[in-house]
């Protein structure tokens, strides 16, 4: 393997407190070490442009079966965003659910060397991971949902957090998960009696629990297990006017809570695409409708066991995807479209519907000002990270448009007089209007790679520059000391690397995508648990009674499924 | 108006895809360039000018830019793909998607169109004076954005799927159509003066289908509500007025549901 040193950019690494400073990256067998001990090394000139660690996706979904949906039931999505093969790339298509091709070189251009998959449905993980293997170049990992598990209802509604961690360990070994996702905790499941959870103590049906009871057992399993990453929730009552109350009382759940691991993580509860919990008003239709974020932020601000991403709606055509089945079925009554459905058995359900954030309503405007107020309004950028829930809220390919929106005051104002069409409304019932920061490349540096990286326990590996770590680093075709008076240059640099390396190895270079990537890998988390005979029994009991595969058709064959993993091992045996 | 003819020299092996014949991508062009504009052969890459004979001059804008293809185009798709003005007159058959999302301009066919023609099209006027294919006016696979705008006129009969998520602009058939007229359609108003087989207006939701000839099978979820005499692109005459699709969903305007109206004529 060939090694590299980039020199002369402007280098970003919060992690080692380097701010601007021009300066040698060098990377040796893979791994990033001081300049002076590489010898004779590849030369990449970065003089007059911007070095990072390469990016880390906290949030996104990229991978799987309701992703696929989208794709196969949206041929229209791809009919004029294809580019065909040439040179080493593949063919590329389309625009909000990309190929598993189009996704891999979208996060290379954009400088990213990890994303993680935000939603996985364990019965249907065998898909998923197929769709990781297919996308090149990045690393990823997928979080399956835990949040209306027949399993976690009964032990939670029983206080048996032992239980619970022994299972969530369990099915993460057999869908070689990575964390604890929780979709619309407890609501999913009341949708099979055609009902939902909209506030934490709305009861579930049947099983006898509440969301406040689900969250908080679900944390305490991920904190007992020593887990690499905090429990990853997508509240109740998402985008539903009024619902910032139901979001405070949710992330309060976390108070009480310690952080017990040994990645480094402080957070216990990581809160997914914010910007759809944060609305007042009584409905979409009355006048009433306003940003929350301040009210919600200012919790935020007060507490150091919480992060979250922020899920900014970049006004575009895109696809909805969501475990939150209610919230699914909810939208396509709202715009009449087409709309898909599943239910899945014992563990979860999803919903896609195709969505137009248009930019002529008040509705869609807000929804973006309270996206980028999120961002704006954090005091510490490690705490959030910059997401579009992609695709939901918008396409993954807009993620440099929300950097620019973040930090260029300018970009913002030109969206709100030119573009948006209620922009005097936006400004009037949001906070967008009073917010002047500039969000700079230290903090951006901090909200995309280094903040991600801490809270999925990926910081050994991830998000900075420092000696041993991966060899992922990309350069930006952007000069901050000249290129700060056009907003539109951030957007076009972020979007268009320079270079980037991934693992030491050279994917993209003078902004061309060189390589396919020979090194991907999925990570996984083995976390080794003392015996459980009553848990095994459980879930012998229910694959005999319930599911409609065995037990021994359940499990993802590591070797076939998943050909290069990366296994973090954690061990709550003690 | 400067004029550009274009005379099939040659039958494409395969389908030739040729989206490039359109008023706006050949205005300012010499006819050199035009010639060698691609065209895609299956997966292959070839010239305009393999195909064609070009000849005349284009005009420096869209608008005061016409094409006449000369010539076998039965086996040539795209013709006036996106095309935004100007003229494109086809002197034969052509094949499937001509006029396909054109917002502006002509196109005058005086031989036969085939499938997806004017599929998604928001202006513009789209004339055939032999039969159409199926999907004519339609939305793309998938797509809820049919025919927006515009006019298409055909003279003879035109095949299934007409106006399927139609939500604009006439189709005006002259002769007889085939199964599903205005599937899903939510606005626009489709005049078929011959005969129609079954499913017209099926899950319609807004929008005027008028049938002169007979419907062999009639939708169950319309329901016959007045007769109206009424004038219909030129014709005066008697018609039974039918309201659905009633299973469908329907907006209210003014306290009143609002449903798709199908007229019968006597």
């Amino acid at each position: 393997m060939a090694d590299y040193i980039i020199r002369n950019g402007f280098v970003f690494d919060p992690i080692l407190g380097i701010n601007g400073d021009i300066m040698d990256v060098a990377v040796k067998d893979g791994k990033i070490v001081d300049a002076g001990d590489v010898t004779k090394a590849t030369e990449i000139d970065a003089s007059g442009m911007t070095v990072m660690a390469a990016g880390v996706d906290v949030h996104a979904h990229v991978a799987g079966p309701k992703v696929n949906v989208g794709r196969n039931f949206r041929p229209e999505d791809k009919l004029f965003s294809c580019s065909p093969r040439s040179g080493i790339k593949r063919m590329e298509a389309g625009f909000s659910v990309p190929t598993t091709i189009r996704t891999g070189y979208l996060y290379a251009r954009m400088g990213f060397g990890f994303s993680m998959e935000a939603a996985m449905p364990p019965l249907y993980a065998r898909h998923t991971h197929e769709e990781i293997v297919d996308t090149p170049i990045i690393d990823q990992g997928a979080l399956p949902v835990f949040g209306n598990n027949w399993f976690v209802l009964e032990y939670i509604k029983e206080n048996e957090v032992e239980n619970t961690a022994a299972y969530i360990a369990w099915l993460l070994a057999q869908t070689k998960g990575y964390g604890v996702k929780c979709v619309n905790p407890g609501g999913t499941e009341s949708w099979g009696w055609g009902m939902n959870c909209e506030t934490v103590d709305d009861v579930v049906p049947y099983f006898d629990v509440t969301p406040r009871q689900i969250v908080d057992g679900l944390i305490a399993a991920n904190e007992m297990l020593g887990l690499p990453h905090c429990m990853h929730v997508h509240g109740n009552s998402l985008g539903e006017p009024g619902n910032y109350g139901v979001t405070l009382d949710t992330l309060k759940i976390a108070e009480g809570h310690k952080p017990n691991n040994e990645f480094g993580r402080e957070s216990v509860l990581h809160h997914t695409h914010l910007q759809f919990h944060c609305y007042g008003g009584e409905s979409y239709a009355s006048k009433s409708f306003e940003s929350k974020s301040k009210e919600v932020m200012e919790y935020v601000n007060s507490t150091d066991n919480i992060t979250f991403d922020l899920g900014v709606v970049t006004l575009d055509e895109t696809t909805t995807m969501t475990a939150d089945g209610p919230f699914e079925f909810h939208l396509s009554h709202m715009n009449n479209l087409k709309w898909a459905n599943t239910d899945v058995e014992l563990e979860t359900a999803a919903g896609v519907v195709p969505f137009i954030y248009n930019p002529k309503t008040f509705i869609a405007g807000a929804q973006w000002a309270i996206g980028l107020e999120l961002g704006l309004l954090i005091k510490d950028p490690m705490k959030a990270y910059i997401t579009t829930d992609a695709p939901n809220a918008g396409p993954l390919m807009r993620y440099p448009r929300v950097y620019k929106w973040l930090m260029s005051a300018k970009a913002r104002d030109d969206m709100l007089d030119n573009v948006l069409k209620y922009g005097d409304s936006v400004r009037e019932r949001c906070y967008i209007g009073e917010l002047d920061r500039e969000i700079s490349l230290y903090e951006l540096a901090m909200m995309t790679r280094a903040g991600p990286a801490k809270t999925l326990g990926l910081s050994h590996m991830f998000g900075s520059l420092k000696a041993g770590l991966e060899g992922d680093v990309v350069v930006y075709p952007y000069n901050p000391e000249s290129d700060t008076d056009d907003p539109e240059k951030i957007e076009y640099a972020f979007g268009n690397c320079n270079t980037l390396l991934k693992g030491g190895e050279l994917i993209v270079k003078d902004g061309e995508v060189v390589s396919n990537g020979k090194q991907k890998r999925t990570f996984w988390v083995n976390a080794k648990t003392n015996e459980n005979p009553v848990v095994e029994r459980d879930i012998s009991e229910k694959f005999k009674r319930y599911y409609t595969v065995t037990q021994n058709n359940y499990a993802v064959e590591g070797h076939h499924y998943v050909p290069n993993p990366y296994v973090i091992e954690v061990d709550a045996t003690k | 108006m400067a004029k550009i003819t274009l005379t099939a020299t040659k039958t494409p092996e395969l389908r030739l895809e040729a989206e490039n014949i359109s008023p706006d991508i050949f205005a300012g062009k010499s006819v050199a360039e035009i010639a060698q504009l691609h065209v895609f052969v299956g997966k292959e890459s070839q010239k305009l000018g393999d195909y064609f004979e070009v000849a005349g001059e284009s005009g420096s804008t869209a608008a005061n830019t016409t094409i006449v293809i000369n010539g076998d185009v039965s086996r040539v798709k795209y013709i006036g793909m996106k095309m935004t003005d100007g003229e494109v007159i086809i002197n034969g058959d052509a094949d499937m998607y001509v006029g396909a999302w054109m917002s502006g301009g002509k196109i005058t066919a005086n031989g036969s169109v085939d499938a997806f023609s004017g599929l998604g099209m928001t202006g513009g006027e789209l004339t055939v004076k032999g039969n159409a294919g199926n999907y004519l006016g339609a939305a793309y696979r998938g797509d809820w954005r049919g025919m927006q705008g515009g006019i298409i006129r055909v003279s003879g009969n035109a095949g299934s799927d007409i106006g399927t998520f139609m939500r604009g602009g006439t189709i005006i058939i002259g002769g007889n159509v085939d199964v599903h007229v205005g599937t899903h359609m939510e606005g626009g108003t489709i005049i078929v003066k011959g005969d129609a087989k079954s499913r017209v207006g099926g899950q319609m939701v807004k929008g005027e289908i008028y049938v002169f000839g007979d419907i062999e099978v009639m939708m169950p979820g319309f329901q016959y509500r007045k007769d109206v005499d009424i004038e219909v692109d030129g014709t005066e005459g008697s018609f039974a007025l039918y309201e659905g699709d009633i299973g469908e969903r329907h907006g209210k305007k003014k306290g009143e549901t609002i449903y798709g109206q199908l007229y019968m004529k006597y």
